[in-house]
């Protein structure tokens, strides 16, 4: 049953047996979509015809290669600026929530922090929607009474950081809380007796004993704004981000590029996950 | 949150109209509930196919193996679900890797069509889904103390006993937040319902964008949003008040 106990060796192989199907069905979409990106083949399917790297370096008109579509590289271009913005504006504003909710009294405290949680559970679509509907209703009023034009008020770049920005920051938030509940209050008490500035606290003994929680919320939120799709689907204007560009070559059929990209996306993130695991170990022990 | 419901039908007027469409057409009503009923599925399937997983990388396994396993549980979820979603498509449409090997085997002579149906469906999102279950799963699991089990298994208990008054009850809190995070990604969800499910295989949050994007019926397409909002916390409110667990607690 468990490991303390003796286990009979049928129930040991299937198990083992289970474990292992598991772990094929993770990642069997994975490898082939690596693998097919290779492959010297004008469609992303078997047969295998031979190690190429034409779809990442190729430039005729017939295979254009990902370093010479400009169509994708310009949505990896947007979806980094994005993610760098959002991560940053999200960073700030959940550490600020985290304080306020973990070191502050306040009246409706606890409904405000519902408040603050509740992005979580509204469905990405919802937020994209409602976003949308909010600042277009905006817009049209700003414009039918003092005949402006605000242009962020319409879908487009900094409509879509508004939008992931709504709900990433409640992660960080939540990350960010869960270290600060840590903190030992007798270090800043000392601090502040020692003749120290509340803000020099902060600066030289909280927020260090709070980097690696915002290294790993800085790097969650950086993923999750890269690859967010039904919240920016709706405030996307014309640059489209990476997520949104690649849905509509999936969808529209596709060339091996698509491959192509899914093996660097799914190289770098691995890369990123495997050093924010590594970071955070250390901290553990 | 604030969900603007504005029903104007020509010249801005107040009026319910938007509603009375949704209750009047029955595909609408059709998607909404199929999108629920599958969404409780999948809940449940996701949670059937990572228990043991999670109870096998907290419990049975040597700990040598524990946190390599955990990573490599980890990894592919860090990848976009679009490529996932993507990977999928490669592996099981018409032309696909799948049938490619069932050609070569012999053991088909023409390939058949996996995707667009509402299996593959259902498989890609459990798929999507899994690691939002397995993660607070893992973590319930791992607070509980081994002993409760041996102690058991030397006052006789059989190992259903065991599994239905001990494991799970202990699990209980990991399970829901679980499952209300699994639920409420697969309602909301766009993209795996309409790359894997195909024209049949209708979902609610299609309605949603066909209404937004397609037909520019704004306000027909915030009534619906309006609508999945309610059902979500209903559904969630419900099974919150079986399970006796309460929302603040799940979400910590």
């Amino acid at each position: 049953m468990i490991r303390s106990l003796p286990r009979s060796k049928k129930y040991n192989f299937a198990f083992l047996l289970y474990i292992t199907l598991f772990y094929v069905f993770l990642f069997a979409p994975l490898v082939i979509t690596c693998i097919l990106a290779f492959n010297n083949s004008d469609f992303p399917t078997l047969p295998w015809k031979g190690f190429s790297l034409d779809w990442f370096l190729s430039d005729t008109r017939e295979r254009l290669g990902l370093f010479h579509d400009e169509n994708s590289l310009q949505s990896i271009f947007i979806s980094i600026q994005t993610a760098f913005f959002v991560s940053i504006f999200s960073l700030i504003m959940g550490t600020m929530g985290a304080f306020l909710f973990e070191r502050e009294k306040f009246k409706f405290k606890q409904a405000f922090y519902f408040l603050a949680l509740l992005p979580l559970v509204i469905p990405g679509v919802i937020l994209g929607i409602s976003l949308l509907l909010a600042t277009n209703s905006a817009g049209t009023y700003i414009e039918d009474t003092f005949g402006l034009d605000i242009s962020i008020l319409r879908p487009s770049f900094w409509l879509v950081i508004v939008g992931q920005f709504s709900f990433i920051s409640t992660f960080v938030l939540l990350v960010v809380s869960a270290r600060l509940k840590k903190f030992d209050d007798s270090l800043s008490d000392a601090a502040l007796n020692l003749g120290a500035t509340k803000l020099e606290t902060i600066r030289y003994i909280i927020l260090p004993f709070l980097k690696p929680a915002l290294i790993g919320a800085g790097a969650v939120a950086f993923l999750m704004s890269f690859e967010n799709f039904n919240t920016t689907l709706f405030l996307v204007g014309s640059d489209t981000t990476l997520p949104i560009n690649l849905y509509l070559q999936v969808r529209d059929g596709s060339t091996p590029i698509i491959n192509a990209i899914s093996f660097l996306l799914i190289v770098t993130t691995s890369i990123l996950a495997v050093l924010n695991l590594v970071l955070t170990k250390k901290e553990v022990k | 949150m604030s969900l603007k419901v504005e029903n104007d039908v020509g010249d801005m007027v107040w009026s319910f109209s938007n509603y009375n469409a949704f209750f009047k057409e029955s595909i609408y009503w059709y998607t909404f509930v199929r999108t629920a009923t599958y969404s409780i599925l999948v809940t449940f399937l996701t949670f059937v196919v990572t228990f043991p997983i999670a109870f096998y990388i907290t419990k049975v396994v040597s700990p040598k193996y524990k946190g390599f396993l955990t990573i490599l549980l980890l990894m592919p979820f860090w990848v976009s679900e679009l490529v996932r979603v993507y990977g999928w498509m490669i592996l099981l449409r018409e032309s696909g890797v799948i049938n490619y090997y069932l050609m070569q085997f012999g053991i088909i002579d023409k390939p058949i069509e996996m995707l667009y149906n509402d299996v593959s469906m259902i498989m890609g999102l459990v798929y999507t889904s899994m690691l939002f279950m397995i993660v607070p799963l893992i973590s319930a699991l791992e607070g509980m103390d081994d002993s409760y089990i041996e102690a058991a298994l030397d006052l006789g208990a059989s190992k259903f006993v065991i599994f239905f008054k001990i494991i799970i009850p202990y699990a209980a809190p990991g399970i829901v937040s679980g499952s209300i995070v699994v639920f409420m990604l697969t309602l909301g969800n766009y993209l795996t319902p309409n790359l894997m499910g195909g024209k049949n295989s209708l979902w609610f949050t299609e309605q949603i964008y066909n209404q937004f994007i397609a037909s520019f019926n704004w306000n027909q397409g915030a009534a619906f949003g309006f609508l999945l909002l309610i059902l979500s916390s209903l559904i969630i409110w419900i099974a919150l008040k079986i399970s006796k667990q309460n929302l603040s607690k799940a979400l910590s």
